[in-house]
């Protein structure tokens, strides 16, 4: 029943989208407004595909294993919680959440852009509408997750226990709102080539949604290196695996994006650098989807593929860029920039460089591996070496811009008062001086990612005194590069003091280390239902400050069968994170430990959350001013 | 000059698009048919406490051999994990876990948190022995027999199907 109820509403929201492209062609031949049917038409695409979506949740509620998709994915014992988020948990579920936001996206932007030429607006439903039928069709005729299996299995295969987790339930929709909400500026850009809507009231169009994307797409980055912290337990959260890189590569873009359409807003410059931004990020988004789902990177990462869909995606990937790069050649004129080196705009073109130099480097590393593969059979990896070795350097000269950047005036900057920068970069070498002295000294690339990231956070911060006198105080921007500055400085910092030791240890025994002592207080035996657990109650004690903390690490004996399993004991703090397994060894009253201590790890989730808050609040104050 | 441009974007984007098209169908061409009934290639590897070396003499002993080629660092792996569980508790087949370029104590603790399935367990700290096997990208998998034969290989996370397949195998 689900199944037929799920099937009619995918086929009614084709004949929607369809609907939806005559009438808005038709409209756009005859004089006055908008017509009004299409309002409503948009307005049933988007609740009709919702509704397809909550046939599908409620066919993982109640566990109706006659669809594929929910005997692939689930379980009658799950909890419901992960039932629910099983739903998007699956190739052909989240397809269906990509439909929602293309639809939701779609009837927002017609509904919230009264103010722009209809011809531009109608145009942007259509070529809305035509991805969303790519997308359609792909889910009907290749993905569908109300595909029927015959006979009905009488259980499900359940979901990965790893994969019950809170924040990877969240992590995905996040993920899509971000990349997938990138497709309403693709398409209002390709519709202002096309009627050469290129004033700068086309930015005011597009800015909000550029910023709704960021926050989520941002948000989605965030909430996933935290699961992989937590979950895959051994300290890191970032990996630049490529499924990572392929959420990183349309942040990018969108960075640029917003910063360039400040430009675009105030001097009306830039416009087709703005174009070739929005087409840049949905086509990243898609190229990220392909390498995900296609399995050609499979033998890395992804889960289990299906060429086919790589096809499919890889000929709508190919529509897409051929179609703009015809359309953008076809509209492209010289733009000529008059500007002065020293002003804002040059400042905000050179952010934009910094990120087009990033998006490069890590699109090479993603695909690097399998042009090689293809061209010369030479099957290699590209890891983080390459990215450290790249990407870190250009942070230090990034971060000087992004501090100079915002105080630059428009038009014509002078920098009057080159001391107060000196005395910045002073204050920055001082307290990168005083960690050192007080703490302990690192390399030499660290001593100028420090320094730079003090001299970001310290210039924004005496930006809100300057602001505050003239009562013109532009928090998002503060926020969101204080932020920025803080969260380099506590990756910095995290990576310079985090702390391994690994010890054998007996019972009573003590072993001390740099300010710390770890003694092995008691090991209790406890009887469960289905296991023993050998507990270990150990004191880690930093002797400086006498700061005792009791960590207890389990090594569980299950008797069906018979297997050890070892759980790790972490403290979270503010300040730090302590992390420490235990382990027997054969024939021995020794017991293995390792201690791990990762210093500020809460502070670099913060600073993310305060970029993404300054973001926000942009786009609440341009709402108000709209 | 602008035509010279447009005609250069036109190449990069119509070459990408093209080693995509090549990589997908080549993502069946790398299927591991062509290894089966092949015999193993020689190895020596380091235990994963530096005691002793695995050879092909410790296959031999065995009537059958899973070789697992895994890291700490890689998600798959986690997924395949309670598979490989299920299959250390069966007889006649021992799993030979190997850690692919991985931190030792990184890749304790991943056997710490979600136990350890395998009967032997040696490292390859930079990937080099386990390219004679032909891995490629992990989690791979090789069942071999007594006779040094490669019976077939799993490339990806094990499923339930191949945990199926090995058992009828084994049986």
């Amino acid at each position: 029943m689900l199944s037929n109820l799920g099937n009619i509403l995918l086929f009614l929201n084709v004949i929607l989208s369809l609907s939806i492209i005559y009438a808005a062609n038709r409209n756009l031949k005859i004089s006055g407004g908008v017509d009004k049917n299409i309002f409503q038409l948009s307005l049933i695409q988007s609740t009709s595909i919702i509704i397809c979506f909550f046939v599908l949740i409620a066919a993982f509620i109640v566990s109706d294993f006659s669809l594929i998709t929910v005997y692939q994915n689930s379980h009658s014992l799950k909890p419901l919680f992960y039932k629910i988020a099983g739903t998007w948990g699956n190739h052909e579920g989240s397809l269906l959440l990509w439909a929602i936001i293309l639809s939701i996206f779609s009837f927002l932007f017609l509904v919230y852009n009264k103010n722009h030429p209809k011809k531009f607006r109608l145009l942007t439903l259509i070529i809305q509408n035509i991805l969303i039928l790519g997308f359609l069709f792909f889910i009907l005729f290749n993905s569908n997750p109300f595909s029927k299996i015959s006979p009905i299995p009488s259980e499900g295969l359940g979901l990965n226990p790893i994969l019950q987790d809170p924040a990877l339930a969240i992590h995905p929709p996040l993920l899509y709102v971000g990349f997938v909400g990138a497709s309403i500026y693709f398409s209002a850009a390709i519709a202002s080539l096309i009627t050469n809507y290129s004033e700068k009231s086309f930015s005011l169009s597009i800015k909000n949604w550029v910023l709704i994307s960021w926050c989520f797409q941002t948000l989605g980055i965030l909430v996933g290196s935290i699961w992989a912290y937590y979950e895959l337990g051994w300290g890191g959260f970032w990996f630049w695996d490529p499924v990572e890189n392929a959420s990183l590569l349309p942040w990018f873009a969108m960075t640029a994006l917003f910063h360039s359409l400040i430009v675009f807003e105030k001097r009306n410059l830039f416009y087709f650098w703005v174009i070739i931004l929005c087409l840049i990020t949905f086509t990243l988004s898609v190229t990220g989807t392909f390498l995900v789902r296609s399995g050609i990177l499979n033998s890395v990462h992804t889960f289990a593929s299906d060429p086919t869909r790589g096809i499919y995606i890889l000929i709508f990937l190919s529509l897409m860029i051929f179609g703009s790069i015809f359309l953008l050649f076809q509209k492209y004129k010289k733009e000529n920039y008059d500007l002065n080196r020293n002003s804002k705009e040059t400042f905000i073109l050179v952010n934009n460089w910094f990120m087009m130099f990033y998006l490069i480097t890590v699109l090479l590393g993603t695909i690097y591996p399998i042009f090689t593969d293809a061209l010369t059979d030479n099957k290699i990896s590209v890891g983080p070496p390459f990215y450290n070795a790249i990407i870190f350097p250009v942070v230090v000269v990034f971060l000087l811009f992004m501090a100079l950047g915002p105080r630059a005036k428009w038009i014509k900057n002078k920098f009057e008062n080159i001391r107060i920068y000196i005395l910045i970069l002073t204050g920055a070498i001082g307290l990168n001086v005083a960690i050192i002295f007080f703490l302990k000294s690192y390399s030499l690339l660290s001593n100028f990612i420090i320094i730079s990231a003090l001299f970001l956070i310290i210039s924004s911060l005496m930006d809100i005194a300057k602001a505050l006198k003239k009562n013109k105080l532009d928090f998002a921007r503060i926020i969101s590069h204080t932020s920025f500055g803080f969260l380099v400085l506590f990756i910095g910092l995290n990576d310079i003091f985090s702390l391994e030791k690994d010890y054998n240890i007996k019972l009573g025994e003590t072993k001390k280390f740099d300010n710390y002592s770890i003694q092995l207080q008691n090991l209790e035996l406890k009887n469960y239902k289905n296991y023993q657990a050998v507990i270990g109650k150990l004191e880690i004690k930093n002797i400086n400050s006498n700061h005792t903390n009791i960590l207890n690490p389990e090594i569980r004996i299950y008797d069906k069968p018979k297997t050890l399993t070892y759980e790790a004991a972490i403290k979270t703090s503010l300040i730090k994170d302590y992390y420490l397994t235990m382990s027997n060894i054969d024939r021995s009253d020794y017991y293995n430990i390792k201690f791990q201590k990762k210093p500020l790890m809460a502070w670099i989730w913060i600073s993310v959350i305060m970029i993404v808050v300054g973001g926000s609040i942009r786009l609440f104050s341009n709402a108000k001013n709209n | 000059m602008q035509k010279i441009i447009k005609i250069t974007i036109l190449f990069i984007f119509l070459f990408v698009i093209g080693i995509f098209y090549i990589s997908l169908t080549r993502d069946t061409n790398y299927n591991t048919s062509s290894l089966t009934n092949k015999e193993a290639p020689e190895f020596k590897i380091i235990s994963f406490d530096n005691s002793n070396f695995f050879t092909r003499d410790d296959i031999k002993k065995n009537n059958y051999t899973l070789i697992n080629f895994w890291a700490s660092w890689c998600a798959p792996c986690k997924i395949e994990h309670p598979i490989l569980m299920k299959l250390s508790q069966t007889k006649n087949l021992v799993i030979l876990g190997i850690n692919f370029k991985d931190k030792e104590p990184q890749a304790k603790t991943f056997l710490s948190e979600l136990g350890n399935p395998y009967d032997l367990l040696a490292k390859d700290k930079n990937g080099k022995q386990s390219v004679r096997f032909g891995v490629y990208g992990i989690p791979e998998s090789i069942l071999i027999n007594k006779d040094l034969m490669i019976i077939q290989k799993f490339v990806g996370p094990l499923s339930f199907e191949d945990y199926n397949n090995i058992i009828k195998i084994i049986e």
